[in-house]
């Protein structure tokens, strides 16, 4: 059996016959087939491969893929209380403008000549989330939180020389299983327990586990549970008392009011960039970032890129360079180089870079004030449901909260089951991943839930849970 | 009036945007400002407050963060500017970036992924309200099957090397439950293979041995079999290899490493000319990953967001990171039972990956088919072989190993004549070539080919394309010969002048942020 070929597809010129004979003349071949001479014939398959017919015209395909995403229910048109990690804010249309454009959606790794304006734009990223963060270096962005805050575990290990990480029991489950299966098999990570009334980390535990062998504690602010850790200043203080470092996972949605964990002795901060000016795409909007002090010792472990301003040959001109650049595996040393480095998050890099530059000082501070007015708006309207206590923790939060059901005769899967009825996404159900808490759920609340919302999802709640 | 003459193919009179743009932060205006973000409502501040009191004093942030001030005009002209300022694929003739594979990307999979209906879904929404998206990941899923020979696929990973990271945690996994870990700790890779094949696997602790060229540029067989024992984990190799030299052997390494009781793992970074023609599991693979945002066209975004879609067979799939898409009957599930079992991977990414850029691959491959997957690898492979005819005509280029045979998706040629001719280093080239809007590469550090340079062309270049590269290369080797002056101080028509690097590995100079270069360059 024959294989074919698509000819004159719009995508590929030279699928036009009469080129393809040219060309093939050029070379002394007289058919397509007669490429791949290298493959031995054992190897190649004998026939087309299996596939749905090709959608040949742009309408049509648009159409399919259409009709595939009309399947889903969305966020747009539903009313969405889920965070756990990915959360809803709004995405200023400016952002989309500028990560839609086609010169930074289709650049790749060309140099600092041709590609300056994504060197700059990425300096300015690095720059500009090093004043949110305060911290003096930051790196173009990974993957995502987990990757971001794996990779600070390893570099704290190399720094101090230690395989021993301290963790709080309270974070999300599939963060610590990506950290621990980039962290291992070298690398071991303890629980530390908390305070069953606050969620505070239990210092009583850490001291307990803390040893000369510590490399280091990492902990969240906000908690992945939504409280605010208030004891960062006596958790840093403990784990530099043993040699160790300190690294804080931050969501960076909360800077404009909270204070940056580098002012409470973190020595290492990561986090997610989804909330500054990412869709949430179904979890394609993460971006982690990693920030440190600009000490030899921290900036020499970061396996990613950093970009850096330098001089050039003519006076009074920007020019953009990559910082120690034979620290990464790119460099001269492959493997002897910090971990592992290549395409990750960039374009949410620029994207983040745009949001904030939007934002300004003012426009952080006033999200963080209007997210944290209306949790509290929503945790008081919640908490007055009979049988629903709306924060299962006492610490204060920012755009999160635990509501707990368990005096309800309703569980978390039921109650989302029927608020799905109203066009409402409940909270993540917590049952799994916490057991010991019973029928809970993380709910969150940012600046794009309005009060007659909020007061929508509480009369749903009062609804199900009292019929 | 008299007819222009425009015959020539170089582009002589090109110059790059250059906008001379100030840093972000010099464009701060004190009370100017980007956006209004929604207040909450007066009811609401009547009965909570300012929302503020209610955090601890010690957590409250006093100083503002030092975030430039500037309205939404001035924000959006810069940012536009810097994108001028850009070479992305979509306004050169994207050859030069070999081993990349940076073909076009079509603009209505972009239009797709920019639908409410994938942008506005949450990762933790139910199933039933995301049977879309699941399906697309499934068929997705099925499609990399077909093309892999291999059993099932997540698409987690972020990245190739992200991919490979993946396929090093299979193998410790795989080896653990076999209580081998302590006894299995090499993976061997070849010289000519993506750093990443080294890098990755290294961050879980394996030895890594590399596997020289012969004088073919095959992975040495003699050296291979010396490698190979029992404390052979894996062997995760590109191939064609980064030279474009495919391992016609490859099927006798696969069977010594099987044979000592280790696995093969396949970088399929270079698919895009072997798709349709030879598969992973037919050479003897149990696993390979695939560059969602190369072979199967989804953008590259500046260096991500991405996805190394990873594949493994129907024997290795206990140990994939979960959540696995399934089919049951006419839904789609997720099947957690992978992510909780401590003897598989677990997770690697948060949630499902990045689902717009598998939305963009589906539908790219939904307008291609068997038969367009087939024809992209045959012009891929066109592509390249009538370039590197052409090139190896010019007298001072050059390309180690197998002589007068065909290579697959990219070459890796030499210069190295001409630098001995004219001191002129591959280097130099690269910045010259900016100065008519193209890109060039020479290849991963360190060179094993003297003098490098790695070219890819993939299908989507015209012959027109092709011959205007192929023009212009060969006028800037002949001022190597003729006027090399231009050449070293090249760049001369791209964004910006020669890079003094100079402090870029002193820790007193560097400066990885603006706060930091105010600071070290203080003038006092």
């Amino acid at each position: 059996m024959a294989i074919n070929g698509f000819k004159n597809h719009p995508y590929i010129p030279n699928s036009v016959p009469e080129v393809q004979q040219q060309m093939l003349a050029e070379l002394g071949l007289e058919s397509l087939e007669d490429l791949h001479a290298e493959v031995p014939e054992a190897l190649k398959l004998k026939a087309n491969m299996n596939f749905p017919k090709a959608i040949p015209s742009e309408f049509e395909l648009r159409k399919h893929v259409e009709k595939l995403l009309a399947k889903n229910d969305n966020c747009a048109d539903n009313l969405n209380f889920l965070g756990a990690g990915c959360w809803q804010h709004y995405v200023p249309a400016i952002c989309d403008e500028i990560n839609s454009r086609g010169e930074f959606l289709t650049a790749y790794g060309g140099e600092m000549y041709n590609d300056f304006g994504r060197f700059q734009t990425l300096f300015e990223y690095q720059s500009m989330m090093a004043e949110l963060l305060d911290m003096d270096v930051v790196n173009v962005p990974t993957m995502d939180w987990a990757q971001a805050a794996a990779t600070s575990l390893r570099m704290a290990s190399r720094i101090t020389n230690r395989k021993e990480f301290l963790v709080p029991e309270l974070m999300d489950l599939e963060k610590f299983l990506i950290m621990k299966n980039y962290c291992g098999p070298d690398i071991s990570l303890t629980r530390v327990s908390y305070d069953a009334a606050t969620g505070q980390l239990d210092v009583d535990d850490l001291q307990a586990k803390l040893s000369q062998n510590t490399a280091g504690v990492y902990f969240e602010n906000p908690s992945y549970l939504g409280f605010i850790e208030q004891q960062g200043k006596t958790i840093s203080d403990m784990v530099h008392a043993v040699g160790g470092l300190s690294v804080v996972g931050v969501d960076p949605s909360s800077l404009g009011v909270l204070t940056p964990p580098s002012n409470y002795g973190a020595d290492i901060v990561c986090g997610d960039l989804q909330p500054l000016g990412m869709h949430m795409s179904y979890g394609g909007g993460q971006a982690g970032f990693i920030a440190t002090r600009d000490e030899e010792k921290f900036v020499m472990e970061f396996p990613s890129r950093l970009f850096g301003i330098v001089p050039t040959s003519v006076a009074g001109e920007y020019g953009f360079d990559d910082i120690a650049y034979d620290r990464t595996s790119f460099g001269h040393h492959r493997e002897h180089g910090k971990e592992y480095v290549g395409t990750q998050s960039a374009l949410w890099g620029i994207t983040a870079g745009v949001y904030l530059a939007t934002m300004g000082p003012k426009g952080m501070e006033e999200l963080g004030q209007t997210i944290l007015q209306k949790n509290q708006y929503a945790i008081a309207e919640i908490g007055k449901i009979k049988g629903v206590r709306s924060s299962r923790l006492t610490s204060p939060g920012f755009k999160e909260f635990v509501v707990d059901f368990n005096d309800t005769r309703k569980s978390v899967a039921e109650i989302n089951k029927e608020l799905r009825g109203d066009n409402i996404f409940g909270g993540k159900d917590l049952s799994h991943d916490f057991p010991i808490f019973g029928q809970c759920a993380l709910y969150c609340v940012t600046e794009i839930h309005s009060k007659q919302e909020i007061d929508c999802l509480v009369q749903a709640i009062a609804r199900i849970v009292c019929s | 009036m008299k007819r222009i003459e425009r015959s020539d193919k170089v582009r002589n009179g090109f110059h790059q945007a250059k906008w001379d743009e100030p840093i972000i932060f010099e464009l701060s205006q004190k009370g100017e400002r980007g956006i209004q973000v929604p207040h909450a409502e007066e009811e609401i501040s009547a009965q909570i407050g300012d929302g503020i009191s209610a955090i601890p004093s010690n957590m409250r942030r006093l100083v503002p963060p030092a975030l430039p001030e500037i309205s939404q005009p001035r924000v959006l002209r810069h940012f536009m500017r810097l994108s001028q300022e850009t070479l992305g694929a979509d306004v050169n003739i994207e050859i030069g970036q070999g081993t990349c594979t940076v073909k076009y990307s079509p603009k209505v999979n972009d239009a797709l992924g920019r639908l409410p209906g994938m942008t506005a879904l949450h990762p933790n929404q139910a199933e039933e309200t995301v049977q879309g998206i699941l399906e697309i990941i499934y068929k997705t899923d099925c499609f990399m099957r077909e093309i892999s020979g291999l059993d099932n696929f997540t698409f987690q990973p972020g990245s190739g090397s992200q991919g490979i990271l993946t396929m090093a945690s299979i193998i410790e996994k795989y080896f653990e439950e076999r209580g081998e870990s302590s006894q299995r700790n090499e993976i061997i890779t070849t010289l000519y293979s993506h750093p990443s094949d080294s890098a990755a696997p290294a961050v879980k602790g394996y030895k890594i041995i590399h596997i020289p060229p012969d004088e073919n540029g095959y992975p040495d067989f003699e050296a291979f079999k010396l490698a190979v024992s029992e404390k052979t984990a894996a062997f995760l190799v590109a191939n064609p290899e980064d030279t474009g030299v495919y391992n016609l052997r490859v099927q006798e390494f696969t069977a010594l490493v099987h044979k000592h009781g280790g696995l093969c793992g396949y970088d399929q970074a270079n698919a895009n000319g072997l798709l349709g023609v030879t598969r992973a599991k037919d050479a003897g693979f149990d696993m390979c990953f695939f560059n969602l945002h190369k072979t199967f066209s989804t953008p590259h975004g500046c260096g991500g967001p991405a996805c190394g879609a990873t594949g493994v067979t129907a024997a290795l799939t206990k140990y994939l990171p979960g959540p696995l898409v399934e089919q049951h009957q006419d839904r789609f599930i997720l099947n957690n039972s992978n992510t909780y079992d401590p003897t598989s991977v677990g997770k690697v990414r948060s949630f499902l990956g990045v689902a717009p850029v598998i939305l963009k691959a589906y539908s790219w491959i939904m307008s291609m088919g068997a038969e367009g997957l087939y024809e992209v690898t045959k012009v891929a492979v066109l592509n390249n072989n009538y370039m590197y005819k052409k090139l190896m005509e010019i007298e001072c280029v050059d390309a180690p190993y197998i002589k007068g045979k065909q290579r697959i998706e990219q070459v890796r040629y030499t210069l190295e004549k001409m630098t001995k001719d004219t001191g002129i280093t591959t280097g130099d080239i690269q910045r010259r070539m900016m100065d008519f809007g193209m890109h060039y590469w020479s290849s991963h550090h360190p060179f094993h080919v003297a003098e490098p340079m790695t070219l890819e062309p993939t299908e989507t270049p015209s012959k027109e394309d092709l011959d205007e590269y192929i023009a212009t290369l060969t006028q800037v080797f002949k001022e190597a010969y003729e006027n090399p002056d231009i050449i070293r101080s090249a760049p001369n028509r791209s964004v910006c002048h020669r890079v003094d690097g100079s402090g870029v590995d002193d820790p007193k100079q560097w400066c990885i942020t603006w706060r930091s270069y105010l600071k070290k360059t203080q003038v006092n």
